[in-house]
Formats: C-alpha cells, sequence, structure tokens
C-alpha cells in the first residue's frame, strides 16, 4: 500500500524522464501523483491542494518546460518547496536569560508522547549542562505522575509530583521547588486533551497563566491523520504554542502531518523524537523530512546509522584487517552490524530507488541469507576462522555437515572471503604508497565507512 | 455527566467528518463532474485512503448512472450503505461472548490500557467474573496505571515487576484465571511500533504462549487504534495482522473531531471486524459498533 506509492511516482517520473520535452499534461499527470503521495503521507487534503497549485505554477515556466532534463527539474522543484515549507533547521529553545527557572510546558493529546519526550527533553537539557526539573503535572492519566518518576529516575533529573490533584498548584509548586533546589529549567508535562474538551483545555490555560512558560511545545504524534489540522489550529488559538516535537518518528509514518503544522500555524518544527530511549531526541532535518514524506529515501539516515553503530573498537578492527587480513570472524562481525541496523531490508529500503528494485527480486536481499552464512562461519574451528587458507576438502565437508548446508555454500562463502581479502591487499598498498597525513585521513575515513556498512560495497557475499 | 444514546454521542462524535460531507451535498445539489471530484477528495480528508475513496466513488457513480440518481442528496443514503459494506461482517463477539480471553495490542499511545480498564468496568458492571492480566512490564507505570483502573472496575490484575518476561505474566494470569474461574480475561499489553522487529517477536510469542496455555476458552487478539491516525495506520494493521494473526479492532478517541476513516480502511482491507468504538472519555462511551450506523453518523442521516 505505501510502497506502491513511491513506485507510482516514480513509475510517472521514469515516463517523464524518458521524454525531451514536456507538455503541460505531462506535469498534470505528475501533480496527480504528487497529490497522492502527499495525501498518502497524511499531509492534510487543503495543504496538498495550495502546495500543488504552487508546484505546478513553477513547473509551467519555460526554464522547466524547455529544459534538457524537465523529469529532474520537475522532482527538484517538488523537493525544494517542501523543504522551504518545512523551515529551517531552528531545534533552538529560546530561553529568557533574566529569568531562573525557565519553563517549557508541554501539550498535545492523549498518547502522542509528551511525558516520554519530556523526559528526553530533560535529558538534553541535563547533557547540555542545565539542571532541568520536571513538573508532573499530568493529574488525570492514573499513573502518570509514576511514569515520569520513573522516567526521571533513569536519567537521574528529579521529578516533582506536588498534591497530585491540582495541575496548577503542582506546576506552581514545581516552580519554588526549582528555586529552592537552583534547578534553572522545569519541564511541565501536562495532561493529554482532545481539542474540543472544553474544560482541559481551560486547565491548560491555566497553567500556562500561572507559570508564564518561556517555550511552549506541542508534541505532535507522527502518525496522525488528516485531523492534525484542526488539532494544532485549536491548540494554537488556545494555549497558543511556540515550536513542535514530532513524536514516533521511528515507525514507518511519512510524518506528512509536519507539513501541515507548518502551513497552518507556521509553528516551527523543533524536534522529532526517534524512540523509547532517552537520548533519541534528534534535531529536525527538514530536506529529510522531505524525502521521506516524498518517500525518496534517507540516504542521510543510513550514514548516520552507521556512525552511531561504528565505535572506537570497530575502527581499530578496520585497521587490524588491513595489517593482518580479513578473517571469517570479521566477515560474522560485520553481518551482525547489519542486523543492528535493522536488517539488510530496512537499509536497503532507506537507498532511494531500492524500494523499487527489492520489489522486483525480492530474494535479492534476503535476511535468511546471512543467517546461513553465519551458520557456516558458526560452523568452523576458531583456527580456520583465523586463517581460512587452512581449510581443505575434508574440514569443507565437516563444515557442511555441521551447519546444514552444502559443501558448495561453503565452498562459495570461502571464495567470497579470499575475493575481500585480496581487496584489503590492494588497499593496504594504496595506503602503504600514500603514506601522508591526508592520505591516512583518507584511509581512515574509508575504514569507518567500512566498518559501519558492513564490507566493501558490492562485495558482500549475498 | 448527560448521557447520551449511542447513536447521538457517536454522531456527536463524527460531527465533523459530517459537516464536511454536508458541505458537498449541499452545494448546488447537482451531481456534475465536480460533485465526484469534491466526494473523492472529502472521504480522503476522513482519512480513509485514497484507494478505498477512489473505489467507494467509482461504485457510486456506476450506482447513480444505473438508478438515475442525479440530485446530491438522494445519494446520501446510498453513500452510507455503499461504505457500511466496506466492513466485514462480525462474527463472535469477544466482550460478550464469554469465556473469553482477549490479548491487546498496538502501538504506544493507542489507549490499549485504558480500553482494558473500561472493558473490565462494563464486565464488572455486567456481572461477568473479570480478570485483568498486565502484560506491559516494559513501559514506566504501565503496570500502576492498570491497577488504578482494576480499582476502579473492582477487578483483580494479575502481574509482575517492571521488566519481567510478559509471555511468562501471560501464563500466570491464565493459570489464574482458570483456577478462579474468570469468565473474561483481559490482558494489556506493552506498546510497541510494528517496525520493530524484535518486539513484533517478542509479542508473537506473548501470543502464542497465550494461545497455548489457554486451552478453557478462545483467545482474541484485538488491535487497538487511535481514530486520528493516518494512512500509516494501515502499515501498523497490517504489521501486526502477519505477525499475530487478529482476530478484530478497537478504535480509540472517535471523540475528537477525527473522522475515523482508517478503521473503515483497515477493517475493509484486512477483513477484520471492529468490536468496539471509544466515542467519549466515560466507561459508558465504549460502544459496540455497527457499520451502518456509523457510515450514516458519517455522512448524516437527513435526506
Amino acid at each position: 500500500m505505501f510502497n506502491s506509492l513511491s513506485d507510482r511516482l516514480q513509475d510517472t517520473f521514469e515516463k517523464l524522464r524518458g521524454k525531451g520535452r514536456l507538455t503541460e499534461d505531462d506535469i498534470n499527470v505528475a501533480m496527480r501523483e504528487i497529490r497522492m503521495a502527499l495525501l498518502e503521507a497524511d499531509v492534510n487534503y487543503r495543504v496538498v491542494k495550495s502546495f500543488v497549485g504552487r508546484c505546478k505554477e513553477k513547473c509551467l515556466t519555460a526554464e522547466v518546460m524547455e529544459s534538457l532534463t524537465p523529469a529532474q527539474n520537475v522532482v527538484r522543484i517538488v523537493l525544494d518547496e517542501l523543504t522551504v515549507l518545512l523551515g529551517s533547521t531552528d531545534s533552538k529553545l529560546t530561553l529568557a536569560q533574566n529569568r531562573t527557572p525557565n519553563v517549557i510546558m508541554l501539550v498535545g493529546l492523549q498518547g502522542s508522547g509528551k511525558t516520554t519526550a519530556a523526559a528526553k527533553l530533560a535529558y538534553l537539557l541535563k547533557s547540555q549542562g542545565h539542571s532541568p526539573l520536571l513538573a508532573a503535572c499530568d493529574t488525570h492519566r492514573p499513573a502518570a505522575a509514576d511514569q515520569l518518576a520513573t522516567l526521571g529516575g533513569e536519567i537521574g533529573v528529579s521529578v516533582f509530583r506536588g498534591d497530585g490533584k491540582d495541575a496548577v498548584a503542582v506546576a506552581s509548586g514545581a516552580i519554588q521547588e526549582a528555586v529552592d533546589h537552583l534547578n534553572d529549567i522545569v519541564i511541565v508535562d501536562t495532561a493529554g486533551r482532545l481539542q474540543i474538551d472544553e474544560e482541559m483545555m481551560e486547565e491548560a490555560v491555566a497553567i500556562k497563566r500561572a507559570v508564564r512558560p518561556d517555550q511552549i511545545l506541542m508534541v505532535v504524534d507522527a502518525m496522525t491523520g488528516q485531523d492534525i489540522v484542526n488539532v494544532v489550529t485549536e491548540f494554537a488559538n488556545r494555549v497558543d504554542f511556540d515550536g513542535v516535537i514530532m513524536s514516533k518518528l521511528d515507525g514507518d509514518a511519512r510524518g506528512g502531518g509536519a507539513l501541515s503544522v507548518r502551513e497552518v500555524t507556521g509553528k516551527p518544527i523543533k524536534f522529532v523524537s526517534m524512540g523509547e530511549k532517552p537520548d533519541s531526541l534528534e534535531v529536525f532535518h527538514p530536506d529529510r523530512m522531505a524525502k521521506r514524506i516524498l518517500g525518496m529515501g534517507d540516504v542521510v539516515g543510513i550514514i548516520e546509522q552507521a556512525q552511531k553503530v561504528a565505535d572506537e573498537q570497530q575502527v581499530e578492527d578496520a585497521e587490524r584487517m588491513l595489517r593482518e587480513g580479513f578473517t571469517m570472524d570479521d566477515l560474522l562481525k560485520q553481518m551482525q552490524q547489519i542486523r543492528k541496523m535493522g536488517g539488510l531490508q530496512k537499509i536497503l529500503g532507506m537507498i532511494p530507488g531500492m524500494e523499487r528494485a527489492m520489489a522486483q527480486m525480492p530474494q535479492a536481499a534476503d535476511d535468511s541469507q546471512m543467517t546461513r552464512i553465519e551458520a557456516i562461519i558458526h560452523s568452523m574451528t576458531r583456527e580456520e576462522r583465523l586463517r581460512p587458507k587452512i581449510i581443505n576438502g575434508q574440514r569443507r565437508k565437516r563444515i557442511a555437515a555441521g551447519s546444514g548446508r552444502t559443501v558448495q555454500e561453503v565452498n562459495q562463502l570461502i571464495k567470497q572471503w579470499d575475493e575481500m581479502n585480496k581487496m584489503m591487499g590492494k588497499m593496504k598498498g594504496l595506503m602503504q604508497q600514500g603514506g601522508g597525513k591526508k592520505g591516512r585521513r583518507a584511509m581512515q575515513q574509508m575504514m569507518r565507512e567500512m566498518g559501519g556498512m558492513g564490507g566493501p560495497g558490492g562485495r558482500m557475499p549475498f | 455527566m448527560h448521557k447520551m444514546g449511542f447513536f447521538d454521542s457517536l454522531k456527536a462524535g463524527l460531527q465533523r467528518s459530517r459537516e464536511a460531507i454536508n458541505e458537498i451535498f449541499y452545494m448546488g445539489g447537482e451531481v456534475d463532474e465536480d460533485f465526484w471530484e469534491d466526494l473523492e477528495d472529502t472521504l480522503v480528508m476522513g482519512d480513509m485512503g485514497a484507494e478505498v475513496a477512489m473505489r467507494v466513488t467509482d461504485d457510486l457513480r456506476e450506482q447513480a448512472a444505473r438508478e438515475n440518481l442525479t440530485r446530491a442528496d438522494q445519494l446520501r443514503d446510498a453513500l452510507a450503505r455503499r461504505l457500511a459494506q466496506e466492513f466485514p461482517a462480525a462474527g463472535r463477539d469477544p466482550f460478550a461472548d464469554l469465556p473469553s480471553c482477549v490479548l491487546f495490542v498496538g502501538i504506544n499511545g493507542a489507549g490499549k490500557t485504558t480500553t482494558v480498564g473500561k472493558l473490565a468496568g462494563r464486565a464488572r458492571d455486567a456481572g461477568a467474573r473479570c480478570l485483568i492480566g498486565g502484560a506491559d512490564t516494559f513501559r514506566a507505570a504501565a503496570i500502576e496505571q492498570l491497577e488504578v483502573w482494576g480499582q476502579r472496575a473492582g477487578v483483580d490484575v494479575i502481574t509482575r515487576e517492571r521488566g519481567a518476561d510478559p509471555a511468562s505474566v501471560c501464563y500466570d494470569v491464565v493459570e489464574e484465571a482458570e483456577r478462579r474461574g474468570a469468565e473474561l480475561v483481559l490482558i494489556d499489553t506493552a506498546g510497541r511500533l510494528h517496525t520493530s522487529a524484535d518486539l513484533m517477536r517478542e509479542l508473537a510469542k506473548v501470543v502464542n504462549v497465550t494461545r497455548k496455555r489457554c486451552q478453557s476458552m478462545p483467545v482474541s487478539v484485538v488491535l487497538v487504534i487511535d481514530a486520528t491516525t493516518g494512512q500509516n495506520g494501515l502499515n501498523q494493521a497490517k504489521e501486526f495482522n502477519d505477525a499475530l494473526e487478529l482476530d478484530g479492532l478497537i478504535v480509540t478517541k472517535l471523540d475528537g473531531t477525527a473522522k475515523g476513516g482508517i478503521a473503515l480502511a483497515i477493517s475493509s482491507q484486512l477483513g477484520l471486524p471492529i468490536y468496539r468504538i471509544g466515542v467519549g472519555e466515560s466507561l459508558d462511551d465504549l460502544q459496540t459498533f455497527d457499520a451502518l450506523d456509523f457510515t450514516r453518523a458519517l455522512v448524516g442521516e437527513g435526506m
């Protein structure tokens, strides 16, 4: 359902790509596909209409129509337009210099992830050298304060619970508590509320009046559908907010709501929240979001994900590999790296165009192939893994029987290892030639990528 | 609090979507090309998804030609009926046909714990011997939240400390339920994104253990979905269905301005019945689902 749409978009562009010159009809066809893509990404219908209108106008200029590569131009215009609309990278929390404590208040619907976001924000601020205090002002949901207290305990941030009944009193109490304990920032977690729930909206306004927050952030679930426009409009009118945290972006929701929020309220998206762990609050990147909404893959995301996994140890490993050759253990480790990053399927899915390629040959990126290779390597002795050269016919037979694979598969693996090892040798030579500082740095960069990405591209044995 | 009938509260919940559709029906009244385009757009706006929207519009267009319906208001009832057809017929109701054991699954923040609490309260009021199982041992204070609901409903909660293996919690719950002769067992699980393969595997294990252990009564797996969810809801439901073989759905938070069209999309695409819908805050606002009532409330029943 989801992928087919990005497929369709690419199909259209492929058709356009084949054309030297575009007619207005061609543009209309492309615009319709873009409209559908945006709708499927949950961008609000009215926002889509005006957005597509603007794009079309730009695409119809002579510059695009008569250029040599009109299709690329159309894509670029759409992407640029989308990126501009999503705003700039502005994840700074504007805090008042002359006020202690500063107050940040979080609002949003039920289940949008406010309490989790509050803890993440506290963690972020703490790591920046602040001393935050969490105020548990969700007095409605059972055990919401307990949840915040547990999360606060995990990240070492104190939580003010007050009497747990009157949200406004808890918020005010928290400020006094912060003054007494020298906390410089108070993060106020409020109860989730429906925008049509008058009483609850009143409460949010009352808290706002009582603590006069320096920043109000609205937490928005990336999976929200068309209704997001009604929600943010009402919140903007009643409590007003300064920015948005998009939550649950670690799923596969396209997050088109981000675009609607920007277009309708003009408020910036400050952070994206990517999971359960406290360190998963990230800076918002409009360009990546634009690509995500259009389903164009997230190349930067892959690199970052690889970097996250790669650590110093792996750089050392890579250096050792160059020095002493590539062992079967290294191959095993690299495959486990790929697993850590969410499996081959996920990584390939992030590469533009790969989704389509994979759909055409579902066997190609089969993670079970990796499992088989792992089984073969696990059936080798320590000696064999370190020096695969010693694996003779007898040993091959034993390994095949041990892993439940055929001798041919074992042969294939050893052959592939051999090729990779030869390549290592070549790289070693390269490094020794270019012994200068520059050359070494380039090599290190290459090694780091190798360590994380799981081997030189295209040479993995599957 | 003023108590509304089911139809009224559903109608109130769906007001915005009805207004949007009313907009079309009042416009001009003559069925022309613009009408069809607007109709399709409005259905998309209700989170029904482009695919369902197009199919429904095409069918209705045919019907209009066949039955010579030329005025927009004539099409309103036809539209409600056509939309209602998208829902599969409900078979057994796991909350009415006792004994029954139900596992609640879904993404974070869908409203699983609250739904369990409300259903337990309803069952208790109806005089059924009910037991709550707390298998969300991951989220901070999930157990405490469930225990508060248990106290309110007067239903015991069987659980273990945070971090315990959820599958073994389920095992305990079923054992305890059988010992006590409980008729309705409601088990809350930890919310998880459908994209996290490890957590989905864990959940599959939880479900398998429960299905295997629980021989004395049928086990149903119910996906709880937030009505404000957009098109990603389909992905969610599909992944959960592939991993767990769902029995049905519960749609929560229909009390906002959300149109709940995603419920129609999921139900129709995966052939899953909707057991309950949440149309308000109170216990009674968790209602049984009637397809035609739902779609009539959606398009407005005034002719």
